[in-house]
């Protein structure tokens, strides 16, 4: 089975929503994409159309959050983590307040709209607020969980979702947790640690490698703030070589935080960075993306070539 | 019904002891912006000190006002009403700007008695309306007001809330602009003129009232005017001085963030009757 992860977030949202009062929504005219419109139909006293105002709308959840609402913000990733910022930064963040930060289209999955719409630095942006937590789900239950824990943990949290569809990983009743990351394949020779999207691609490519007589781990950091060290540090002593894999930029996304906790803890390991290579994107397929910028399945065995070669 | 010429004349006695504390604060600490706090007094402190239903006591109250100074430099200003509240010790002022003290430089939710940090100029009106969306989904009669800047609404954030505001007929939210037409590198002729404010608001669906914001008994028909309006947002332009209450400093940008010196430090506490 595979579900749009943004389906499933929108009717997640509604269902919890029908045993809490205190959760609102808001969207920036994007409610039929992001599908936080589910929720609207659902609960219209409860919805807030912002209409194209993103600095409004996040600084509108953060008065909501403070009379005990518990505002989900909706609209792209890139608007939301850009246009949204100052208040997120001065408001959410610096007030520790209780407000969810939606990003419906990460990475290049709003594919045909292009460069402008492609959302490749908002892990490293929204990683780098004190009091955050960064949450990307890499299928339908880790979204399912995602969405109720964003209800469950009081304090800003932001999640990046996908407009595309995701292969079911995890069943229905997996338990995730917060600051944990989750090893879905074992393997011996090397790790590659990804979120989202690029778990998948990391998965086919340990069965290519598989057949090439190398074993890979590949473990889903679904949690990206907080980071689970533990679990970074072990693979590290444990497979001797890492491979990050992100749909983002490979600056200061999920590669920078594994390669943080690597330094601080004296791991010293070939490491290399799959993702977006400092360059903007273009409209295309969204297939056709992920091959010319190197996040697909070739694009993790480069780097996993590239490791195996640095380990030996 | 009016406030009695007894209470007036304590506001406005008020006033003049807040000036005093503002301005030796922001001198002891050689940094902060006098000009703004000064033009706001009379505003924040009819709110806080007459208008408001706060207490320091109830702090959590969930059907208490809310304001939100979203031109969050006129901080001191707030700061000393909300020790006048009993939010704050008496000696508070004297942190003011330094290491490890409640009162930053702008205000921050972790101060007591402050709904919302502010600052970064243009979000606050928009943190007012959540707060009246909020309020009112709860079923409260609560109240929420945002104090803005006119240099402030040189931010497009505040034009997206004020078009939102009357969409969601937010009757529980008043905007005051301390409208004192100077902002810091000038008048705002000179950096963003605003033309006709009030036609603005109005034209978006604001219920706009005009008044001398130096004026406790103007400001207190402004706020009841306000109040009585139910069917969507009001906005007062509160006709102000930057400066106002010591004659070197009214009218002029040069006093917006500017350090006091001693000398003027003593000029300004004759002219306000206080020790310098």
């Amino acid at each position: 089975m595979s579900k749009a992860i943004r389906d499933v977030y929108g009717s997640v949202l509604a269902e919890l929503a029908e045993n809490n009062n205190d959760i609102v929504v808001l969207d920036a005219d994007l409610s039929g994409s992001t599908k936080s419109g589910i929720f609207g139909k659902a609960f219209p006293e409860r919805f807030f159309n912002m209409g194209i105002a993103e600095s409004n709308m996040v600084a509108t959840a953060a008065g909501l959050s403070t009379t005990g609402k518990i505002p989900f913000v909706n609209t792209f990733t890139v608007f939301l983590t850009t246009l949204g910022l100052i208040s997120t930064r001065a408001q959410i963040c610096y007030g520790n307040l209780n407000v969810k930060l939606a990003g419906a289209y990460c990475g290049m999955s709003d594919a045909f709209d292009g460069a402008t719409h492609h959302a490749t630095e908002d892990i490293a942006v929204m990683r780098s607020l004190p009091n955050m937590t960064v949450i990307v789900p890499s299928d339908a239950a880790s979204t399912r969980w995602a969405t109720k824990y964003a209800v469950e943990k009081v304090g800003p949290m932001y999640l990046r979702l996908s407009r595309d569809v995701y292969p079911d990983l995890y069943p229905e009743n997996t338990a995730f947790e917060c600051g944990k990351g989750a090893i879905v394949r074992e393997g011996k020779d090397l790790t590659v640690i990804a979120c989202g999207l690029l778990v998948h691609k990391a998965i086919e490519a340990a069965e290519v490698m598989e057949e090439k007589g190398v074993s890979v781990r590949v473990v889903d950091m679904y949690s990206i703030k907080p980071i689970d060290k533990e679990l970074i540090l072990r693979c590290a002593e444990e497979t001797g070589a890492i491979v990050t894999a992100e749909e983002h930029n490979i600056f200061g996304g999920l590669g920078g935080a594994v390669a943080e906790v690597l330094a601080y803890g004296g791991a010293g390991v070939p490491t290399e960075f799959v993702g977006i290579q400092d360059t903007f994107t273009e409209s295309a397929p969204y297939k056709d993306l992920l091959k010319k910028y190197g996040v697909d399945a070739n694009g993790v065995l480069a780097g996993i070539e590239k490791v195996l070669a640095r380990k030996k | 019904m009016p406030l009695s010429q007894e209470r007036v004349a304590e506001l406005n006695d008020l006033c003049r002891m807040f000036r005093i504390d503002v301005l030796k604060a922001v001198h002891s600490i050689q940094s902060g912006h006098p000009g703004g706090s000064l033009s706001v007094c009379e505003i924040l402190t009819l709110l806080y000190q007459e208008l408001m239903n706060i207490s320091a006591d109830k702090a959590d109250d969930p059907n208490r006002d809310r304001l939100v100074l979203s031109k969050g430099h006129a901080a001191p200003m707030l700061y000393r009403n909300l020790i006048e509240k009993g939010f704050l010790p008496a000696d508070s002022m004297s942190g003011l700007r330094r290491i490890d003290s409640l009162l930053q430089g702008h205000p921050s939710n972790h101060t007591p008695g402050v709904e919302m940090p502010s600052g970064p100029l243009g979000l606050g009106l928009s943190a007012a309306q959540g707060m009246a969306m909020g309020l009112r989904l709860n079923g409260s009669k609560a109240r929420v007001y945002a104090i803005l800047g006119d240099g402030e609404t040189n931010e497009g954030v505040v034009w997206e809330a004020a078009m939102s505001a009357p969409k969601f007929g937010l009757s529980n939210l008043t905007a005051v602009v301390d409208y004192n037409k100077v902002q810091l590198d000038g008048t705002t002729d000179e950096i963003m003129p605003l033309g006709d404010l009030a036609s603005k608001f109005s034209a978006f669906g604001w219920n706009v009232i005009t008044c001398d914001g130096h004026d406790i008994n103007a400001l207190y028909d402004a706020f009841g005017s306000a109040k009585s309006y139910t069917v969507g947002p009001s906005v007062i332009i509160a006709d102000t001085i930057k400066g106002k209450g010591v004659s070197f400093m009214e009218g002029k940008a040069a006093w917006h963030g500017k350090a006091i010196p001693d000398a003027e430090l003593a000029t300004a506490m004759k002219e306000l009757g206080g020790e310098a």
